[in-house]
């Protein structure tokens, strides 16, 4: 919407739904996802290339006109994310990361204290960093303090599909933030993307809940839906909950039978 | 001479620059990135960097990830 922009580190972007390209069965479904999501940015991973890869997950992003976000998936120090955050600034010549640093494998929860400072030494290196971090309002101020642009609190573990555990704490990280919220990871269908737009999020990350749908395009469509009405619905302003009935027909001027 | 690329021994001309090596290894470079010996090269300096006998090469390019 005109009068609704969403900007991060000074950078507009028209849409509010950020996709993740993991797990997506082809690089045909990247493509379809990205159209039907209507996307602005979409993110990448880093890997050890080899000889013969052709015909790139760049290429298909490039072709539609969306921004690259690359990721430091996978790495579990400061130091590998760093070293990481780098190679991909050179690969795609973009100083924007978005900083994953987890614990184990079992979980994928981020490791709060590599991730912070990985976060602290990214920022001195003049990147961008946007942090993929747990649904923690300390660590998320914390996060801000030292320079990123923007925090990316869970839903629930990446991959699980649980959708958002803590509202709650989602709502306190909205409430006291001074970059933009994106909920990143847990969603797993068109409501978690609209609750968490409701909680005050600017924006939704999400992969797995469309990339691994029966019906990846469909759900792309049903997920921009989903962030579209949330944010109108937070914009609008929900009514308060009441413990009990209010009618909404007038109480005067019934009939007496 | 010979190189260690993402952790298998390959044997390359001698002088070979970075930049050479990624166009050959992985045809463009869009979207890669190489470390040698543990530190990042930068997109600048690849064209000048002339590869040394048993350097270890880590070449990256973006996946579908995240």
């Amino acid at each position: 919407m005109a009068d609704d922009i969403f900007v991060i580190a000074g950078t507009e972007f028209a849409s509010r739904l950020i996709l993740g390209t993991g797990g997506a069965p082809s690089m045909q479904v990247v493509d379809e996802v990205v159209v039907a999501s209507q996307t602005s940015m979409c993110t990448v991973a880093m890997r050890r290339a080899d000889a013969g890869t052709r015909g790139s997950i760049i290429d298909v992003l490039d072709q539609r006109g969306v921004r690259i976000l690359p990721n430091t998936a996978g790495c579990r120090t400061a130091h590998e994310a760093v070293l990481t955050a780098q190679l991909a600034r050179e690969a795609l010549e973009t100083d924007w990361v978005k900083l994953e640093v987890v614990a184990d494998e079992r979980t994928l929860l981020p490791d709060p204290i590599e991730l912070l400072d990985a976060a602290e030494r990214l920022v001195a290196q003049g990147f961008t960093v946007l942090p993929y971090t747990n649904d923690d309002p300390v660590l998320a101020r914390r996060l801000q303090q030292v320079g990123c642009v923007a925090v990316m609190p869970l839903g629930s573990p990446i991959g699980t599909g649980l959708g958002i555990h803590n509202p709650h704490n989602i709502e306190l990280i909205v409430s006291e933030a001074q970059v933009p919220v994106i909920l990143d990871a847990g969603i797993g269908t068109a409501s978690d993307a609209a609750l968490a737009m409701e909680l005050g999020c600017d924006a939704v990350l999400l992969a797995s809940a469309v990339t691994r749908a029966q019906q990846p395009a469909m759900m792309a469509a049903a997920m921009a839906s989903a962030v579209q009405a949330g944010r109108l619905a937070r914009r609008a302003g929900r009514i308060p909950r009441r413990h009990h009935a209010q009618a909404s027909s007038p109480i005067e001027g019934m009939a007496v039978l | 001479m010979q190189l260690i690329i993402n952790g298998a021994i390959r044997t390359v001309e001698d002088a070979l620059t970075l930049k050479r090596l990624l166009e050959d290894h992985l045809g463009a470079t869009r979207g890669s990135a190489a470390a040698v010996d543990g530190e990042v090269v930068p997109r600048g300096d690849w064209q000048a960097y002339v590869l040394s006998d048993g350097q270890h090469i880590e070449l990256l390019t973006a996946v579908q990830g995240g």
